[in-house]
């Protein structure tokens, strides 16, 4: 049953397992085991951001592609439900058109993207979506009738998914283990669950044949080509699957914070966050993204507040708090993330199961 | 030989700059026959071998498969017509176990390569078929193993190995044996002899070792600067004047032990 559901692809190493076992229980009870409004964001946030990062590993680590234009297909999805919860009004209709909408939006322009550019040289690819992803990027920030510009847009996700909604009222007075039974929490499980299905279809993808043929072509495209594939159409149908899942990420990240914004879903930024994430988590396999996404959202929620405390740790030291400061956390995620290229050249989870 | 020509080359030529690698090569090559080319280094061999499978664009002259030109066609196109290549410099799948690399020619004949849902392992048929045609090669112990780890002869054999799986009708060997020792290189060759007693395929052998083209070639062609020097029996060929000519009198045995 597990071996099924995780498509045969198992953790194979012991520490691997347990880290993302304790991952899923922590995301999965996060509510209840970190209640507060910070933590639980962070949790959704680390969700998101998993379906994010393998969908991006899809292509980069099993594909050999490499795309600048995926935090684009992930804006896609999050304007599509705004746009959608826009004009349709509230509701979960609105909702699945938005997110429906702009999935098959993202696969199209990936299918244009790539019969242009994959046919050539996948290099090539590189620079069109960087190209189009700035342009797309100026776009909606210059649409501002359409798509609110720079403020972006705060939409209404349906009642039910709202912190008005209060519900279990005669069954357990609206608490459960100190939480308010409320729409945040539904909101939630929605987002939670919503990234698992996502993220389990993932791993069913790479495990199929075609993820094979993926691999194979990311090994040696010339050797691919020469025992009878055609690369160019793995490679295109790679792109569109894997632009339609980061657009179904985005959508979903567009429900939990209830507003859209190039800062939140289109910046260059968050294309380099996803870059280190799948370098840092490992690239080549569906787990790396949920490892490298978990650390690296923590990291970027969390590593300011734990300096600020080594910082007033170490005050009566010299130098030390100067280096600890809360303001230089920027520089430290820095260090981490050389240190973690270094250490570990195929990633984290690379490393655990040479080592496992 | 009456038989229509499984494939042909007309004037086939290449330039690369000024300096032109083939030359104009006219051949037929028939079901059932093993034909060995031969030529000094730098003769053209490996480039005709391209032309043939279509790693490099033609600058003139044409190749028919089975009575189709097939020039404008792509290497994968080609390959799914039933031209099949073992490359002379080891050219497989680095990071995948040995069973995945066999595997994956086995997948790509079966037309389930767009299956998205499916886990590998329901495909137990591939498996199977991939088993045990390592099998053949004395490779299924290694089956496991991740090519790059695998011994340079045992990355011959798998070589030769994705080419078996891919069984075309024309299958082009270019030096099978090259680098492998004295007691690997039989399996290789044992195979190709079993290919050549089925005597419905096509095998185009480039080789330098005297003693395998006497025992397996049907035909030998000879190639030189690029172009078609002799084409005939072994004996005659070996014999001919024109090898002899093209070689500055050491013939074609005194050449060919050079490299």
């Amino acid at each position: 049953m597990i071996r099924s559901l995780l498509s045969g692809d198992t953790p194979r190493s012991l520490p691997l397992a347990l880290l993302l076992g304790g991952i899923l229980i922590c995301l999965a009870l996060a509510p209840f085991l970190f209640p507060g409004v910070r933590t639980v964001d962070t949790a959704a946030r680390i969700c998101v951001f998993i379906v994010l990062v393998a969908s991006y590993d899809l292509l980069l680590g099993y594909g050999g592609i490499v795309s600048f234009a995926h935090t684009m297909f992930f804006g896609i999805g999050a304007y599509g439900v705004a746009l959608a919860s826009t004009h349709m009004g509230r509701g979960f209709d609105a909702i699945a058109f938005g997110a429906v909408a702009g999935a098959l939006l993202a696969a199209a322009l990936a299918l244009v993207i790539g019969l242009f550019s994959l046919r050539v040289r996948a290099i090539f690819f590189a620079m069109i979506t960087l190209a189009v992803a700035s342009a797309v990027a100026v776009l909606v920030s210059q649409l501002s009738g359409l798509t609110g510009g720079e403020d972006g847009l705060t939409f209404k996700t349906p009642r039910e998914l709202g912190p008005a909604f209060k519900f279990g009222k005669e069954a357990f007075d609206g608490t459960l283990f100190g939480v308010k039974l409320n729409g945040k929490l539904l909101a939630y499980y929605f987002v939670f669950l919503g990234a698992l299905v996502l993220f389990l279809g993932l791993l069913r993808v790479v495990n199929s044949p075609f993820g094979r043929v993926l691999q194979a072509i990311r090994e040696n495209d010339f050797r691919a080509e020469a025992i009878g594939y055609r690369v160019v159409y793995y490679r295109v149908a790679a792109t569109c699957l894997s632009a339609a899942i980061a657009a179904l990420a985005g959508s979903l990240y567009a429900v939990w914070l209830r507003y859209v914004g190039p800062d939140t879903s289109l910046s260059m930024e968050i294309m380099i966050d996803i870059l280190l994430m799948v370098v840092i988590g490992g690239m080549g396999t569906m787990y790396g993204a949920v490892i490298g996404a978990t650390l690296f959202v923590l990291a970027q929620n969390y590593l300011q507040n734990l300096m600020g405390a080594a910082a007033e740790l170490t005050s009566a030291l010299p130098l030390l708090p100067e280096l600890l400061n809360a303001d230089r956390w920027l520089l430290w995620l820095g260090v981490l993330f050389i240190l973690s290229v270094y250490f570990f050249p195929t990633g984290i989870v690379g490393r655990l199961r040479n080592s496992g | 030989m009456t038989t229509s020509p499984i494939l042909s080359t007309e004037n086939l030529t290449v330039r690369f700059g000024g300096h032109v690698a083939v030359d104009a090569v006219t051949c037929d090559f028939s079901a059932g026959e093993l034909t060995a080319i031969v030529g000094p280094n730098g003769a053209g061999k490996t480039t005709y071998f391209n032309l043939i499978s279509g790693q490099i664009p033609a600058s003139a002259g044409r190749v028919f498969l089975k009575g189709r030109d097939i020039g404008g066609m792509s290497v994968s196109a080609r390959t799914r017509a039933g031209i099949g290549r073992a490359f002379q410099l080891t050219n497989l799948f680095p990071n995948l176990s040995v069973l995945e690399n066999v595997r994956l020619v086995v997948q790509a004949k079966s037309g389930r390569s767009f299956n998205l849902w499916s886990m590998v392992s329901r495909h137990q048929d591939l498996t199977d078929q991939a088993e045990a045609i390592l099998r053949r090669v004395r490779l299924l112990e290694q089956r496991h193993q991740v090519v790059s780890e695998l011994s340079h002869g045992n990355q011959r054999k798998l070589e030769v190995a994705l080419l078996i799986a891919l069984d075309p009708a024309v299958y082009m060997f270019d030096e099978p044996t090259a680098g492998m020792s004295v007691d690997e290189a039989p399996v290789v060759l044992d195979l190709i002899e079993e290919l050549k007693d089925q005597r419905d395929r096509t095998i185009l052998l480039v080789e330098h070792k005297m003693d395998v083209i006497r025992t397996l070639a049907d035909r030998i062609i000879v190639l030189h600067n690029g172009a078609l020097a002799a084409d005939g029996p072994p004996a005659e060929v070996m014999a001919s004047d024109v090898v002899q000519e093209a070689y500055m009198g050491r013939g074609l045995e005194g050449v060919l032990a050079d490299v």
